[in-house]
């Protein structure tokens, strides 16, 4: 990041490089939608480079670059959530498919030939579900420790709150997922 | 160590981010306590199915996107860019800007010969004038809308 703010454009050309993925998927888990998440994305390196003359490396890159999502994605989860009570209740239910394509949920999908596949399908489906019904933060919490990888610290500043606030939020959000995919995970316990 | 207070230090050590004294603690703990043991096996289950929802590749375009939007920003400029939008208006701002200062400096007393102080007879008299009792008798100034007021009178 020091070499972008000394103009150096191919240094620019590297973080999109190495940061695109981690930060479109985290954007992804936490929108589920994936045009939104490449919006969003797009919008945080954006930032990061018209920020670049004033960055200061008080804390780690990711640390920044994580918080500056993160706050993107809450305000768009929260202005989702007022767009969403508009819609009628009569629409049909869409999911979003992991390939990134909207399609309508179908409950009883009918490819017997493929019953692996479909039971595969069927719990990233729960497991979708359950983190979306994380509350935001939450959600946010653990996508950035479970998939970022990044310490507690690390997330307690993106979260801006204490180390301990957030081991608490960690610990009730995986308390929660312990519940919502009980048959899963007693099901992965046994193997 | 009770169950209550193993609540706050079950995700450390699933992560592996105890400190060796509190993780040899925990284990202590987890020998004589089922529930406790049964539970760290379920979050390290709930780990392993997070682990299942695959990644996602960014859209070939979004690079693209990316370096277009960075090149449609504008260019960041100094102040001084910004005082001096084209280089003719500046060139034109300072010229005037020294014609005014070589006017304003150019005293043509300064280029005659000095005047001696005692030869100005303006002062002579001074005191004299200054002092003039009858000078006291003219009208005082009238202000001007009572000036009107008079001349429409008459």
């Amino acid at each position: 990041m020091l070499d972008v703010k000394a103009g150096d454009e191919q240094s620019f050309a590297l973080l999109l490089h190495r940061y695109r993925s981690p930060l479109v998927n985290f954007l992804y888990r936490m929108v589920r939608n994936r045009e939104q998440a490449e919006d969003l994305a797009q919008e945080v390196f954006l930032r990061v480079y018209r920020a670049r003359e004033d960055y200061v490396p008080s804390a780690k890159f990711t640390t920044w670059l994580f918080r500056i999502a993160t706050n993107l994605a809450l305000n768009s989860v929260r202005d989702n959530r007022y767009q969403r009570m508009e819609i009628s209740l009569d629409a049909p239910v869409t999911v979003d498919a992991e390939d990134g394509d909207e399609k309508t949920l179908d409950v009883a999908e009918k490819r017997p030939n493929i019953e692996q596949h479909l039971v595969e399908d069927v719990q990233r489906k729960m497991i979708r579900h359950a983190i979306e019904k994380l509350p935001e933060k939450q959600r946010a919490a653990v996508l950035l420790h479970k998939y970022q990888e990044l310490d507690y610290g690390e997330i307690s500043k993106i979260l801006e709150c204490s180390e301990s606030a957030l081991k608490s939020l960690l610990f009730r959000a995986y308390e929660t997922l312990r519940v919502e995919l009980a048959p899963l995970v007693a099901q992965q316990t046994r193997q | 160590m009770s169950c209550s207070r193993m609540e706050n230090k079950i995700l450390g050590y699933v992560d592996g981010r105890l400190k060796e004294g509190e993780r040899l603690e925990m284990e202590k703990h987890l020998l004589t306590c089922g529930a406790c043991h049964l539970r760290v096996n379920e979050f390290r289950s709930v780990h392993a199915l997070l682990d299942e929802l695959p990644m996602i590749e960014p859209s070939a375009a979004f690079d693209l996107r990316v370096r277009a939007r960075v090149a449609a920003e504008p260019a960041k400029q100094s102040w001084w860019a910004w005082f001096m939008p084209s280089p003719r208006v500046a060139f034109v701002a300072s010229m005037l800007l020294l014609g005014m200062v070589w006017i304003g400096s150019y005293n043509p007393v300064s280029i005659s010969t000095p005047i001696d102080q005692d030869d100005v007879p303006v002062l002579e008299n001074y005191d004299v004038i200054s002092s003039f009792e009858p000078l006291t008798e003219l009208s005082q100034a009238v202000p001007a809308d009572e000036a009107d007021q008079q001349s429409q009178d008459m």
